[in-house]
């Protein structure tokens, strides 16, 4: 259990890297990285298929990263009518981890550029979610 | 080897609102591609059922459709790459008969849509992705197409009439497709000023949800010759997979799994994209339109905003794409999709597209997409 407080709706509950959460609740997003081979990842995996190894360590995704691409949603699935309008982004870092997320409300939408610079951040959602946004530096 | 053809093709008229069961959906396409062939369901020797899952209540479909089809004791099951599903279901008949199985195989795909909301549909389209770290966020096709289209503009200058002309091209084919859920004509100004859905996509920018079926009739070489005065046979098959989720993707300008397909099927068919007469893309989006003349090779990377700005993918062009309105114009039932692409191109093989006739085409291809760019599979047909 766990994994059911990600994001606006969330439709696992169980998973072995449920720990993301957690570390969510302290103010840090986390990768994994495998202890054999060294590949990171995001989304965190619990298991590498470069080495079929399980020994993963967490690290923080932290610094700048530089947006790749985006969209703003005018429309929006079923569960997330709420949050309308929101953009949804990729966010690439400099050791080669891409990280999706939305972007924070907090950046106008004229600011928002491809390549700019943004930051993971963990936010608080209603209820006991969490999930993270994207802000500027 | 061997040769595998096409015998027979069919599909139903895509509607947006389907009064029927999805057994009697089947039947549509079915019935239509049995009697091209001219075959009885006792001549059928396997039938494979093509769709995606959770949009109706029926629990493995192949078992219910064959029984309705009159295609029991012959087996039967279920194929779902979602939306290139029937595309796969083609390279799994082509598999079974060539090593031998079986001679004449069915393929046949459906989808009933319209038994849940738009909304409800969206959400479960959401989830043809990664629901663990992407759904949480509210993610829905158009705007994973949307990202897409952003970066092509962003790196190529591609422009948002650009796709718009997409859509015009699309609408004035699907006007003659009397298969088609749209026929109405749209003006470069009704594209571009119908309203956003995910920037930079608009209404516009993406094709119909609908209900509908089609269904393939592959055969052996033997059996062909046979059988059809007209085989239309299977040159070449590619399929290659891409990450699921968008961080695990190279690039978002093109779908690596349809770069990869291509590739494998150009080269199982000794040709190249100049060798390609009439073509049906995934144009489940105009962006993915225009992503697939570039990742086809019908025009250099960055380029395929050129191919539409001078009508080059219109019949009479150099390289005719979707000339039955593709999926913006014909609509998109999930399963039924890549059977309805693969129905065009046989008929323009055939030499019996009608007013959509591409004159002489000799080699067709078919490129058909499952989810945002995670499975993709090309497939190229020619005839004697």
């Amino acid at each position: 259990m766990g994994f059911e407080r990600f994001g606006t709706v969330s439709f696992v509950s169980q998973a072995k890297v449920s720990e993301f959460i957690d570390f969510l609740d302290k103010g840090k997003v986390m990768g994994t990285q495998c202890k054999s081979c060294g590949t990171k990842f995001f989304p965190p995996r619990n298991d590498c298929a470069q080495c079929l190894g399980s020994d993963i360590e967490w690290f923080e995704i932290t610094g700048k990263g530089k947006l790749l691409t985006f969209s703003k949603l005018i429309y929006a699935p079923a569960g997330f009518e709420g949050d309308l309008p929101y953009r949804i982004c990729v966010v690439a870092y400099e050791d080669g981890v891409k990280v999706f997320g939305r972007i924070s409300p907090s950046v106008p939408d004229d600011d928002v550029a491809i390549g700019m610079e943004l930051v993971a951040v963990p936010v608080k959602l209603s209820g006991e979610k969490i999930a993270y946004e994207f802000q500027r530096p | 080897m061997q040769k595998v053809g096409i015998i027979g093709v069919g599909q139903s008229t895509f509607v947006r609102g389907y009064e029927g069961s999805i057994r009697e959906l089947a039947f549509e396409g079915f019935q239509e591609a049995m009697k091209d062939a001219q075959l009885k369901p006792k001549d059928i020797n396997a039938s494979l059922i093509c769709s995606a899952p959770e949009y109706d209540k029926q629990r493995t479909p192949a078992g219910l459709l064959a029984e309705y089809l009159g295609l029991n004791p012959q087996p039967t099951f279920y194929i779902e790459s979602v939306c290139s599903s029937s595309s796969m279901g083609l390279r799994v008949a082509y598999s079974m008969i060539q090593a031998g199985l079986h001679d004449i195989v069915a393929v046949i795909g459906f989808q009933k849509m319209s038994e849940i909301s738009s909304a409800e549909s969206q959400e479960r389209m959401g989830r043809g992705a990664d629901i663990m770290w992407e759904s949480p966020f509210g993610t829905m096709m158009p705007a994973y197409y949307a990202m897409h289209a952003r970066a092509h503009m962003n790196t190529y200058g591609t422009t948002e009439e650009d796709l718009a002309l997409i859509r015009v091209k699309a609408a004035s084919y699907g006007q003659i497709n009397e298969k088609a859920v749209y026929r109405k004509e749209v003006t470069l100004e009704k594209a571009l000023g119908s309203d956003p859905v995910a920037t930079p996509l608009k209404v516009f920018d993406c094709c119909a949800n609908a209900d509908g079926s089609s269904c393939i009739i592959v055969a052996s070489e033997k059996m062909a010759k046979k059988l059809s005065p007209k085989p239309v046979w299977i040159l070449g098959l590619g399929a290659a997979s891409a990450a699921i989720n968008m961080p695990g993707r190279e690039t978002f300008t093109g779908l690596t799994c349809a770069r990869d397909a291509a590739k494998q099927a150009y080269d199982m068919a000794g040709l190249t994209p100049q060798d390609i007469d009439v073509a049906e893309a995934h144009d489940c989006f105009t962006i993915a339109e225009m992503m697939a003349y570039e990742d086809l090779g019908f025009a250099e990377r960055g380029k395929g905003k050129e191919l539409i700005r001078n009508k080059e993918t219109y019949i009479g062009g150099k390289i005719p794409v979707n000339v039955d309105g593709g999926l913006l114009s014909k609509g998109h039932p999930i399963g039924a999709t890549g059977g309805s692409q693969i129905r065009t191109i046989t008929l323009q093989l055939r030499g019996e597209a009608g007013a959509m006739q591409v004159e002489g085409a000799k080699v067709g291809l078919v490129h058909n997409i499952g989810g945002v760019g995670i499975y993709g599979n090309v497939s190229i047909f020619g005839r004697d």
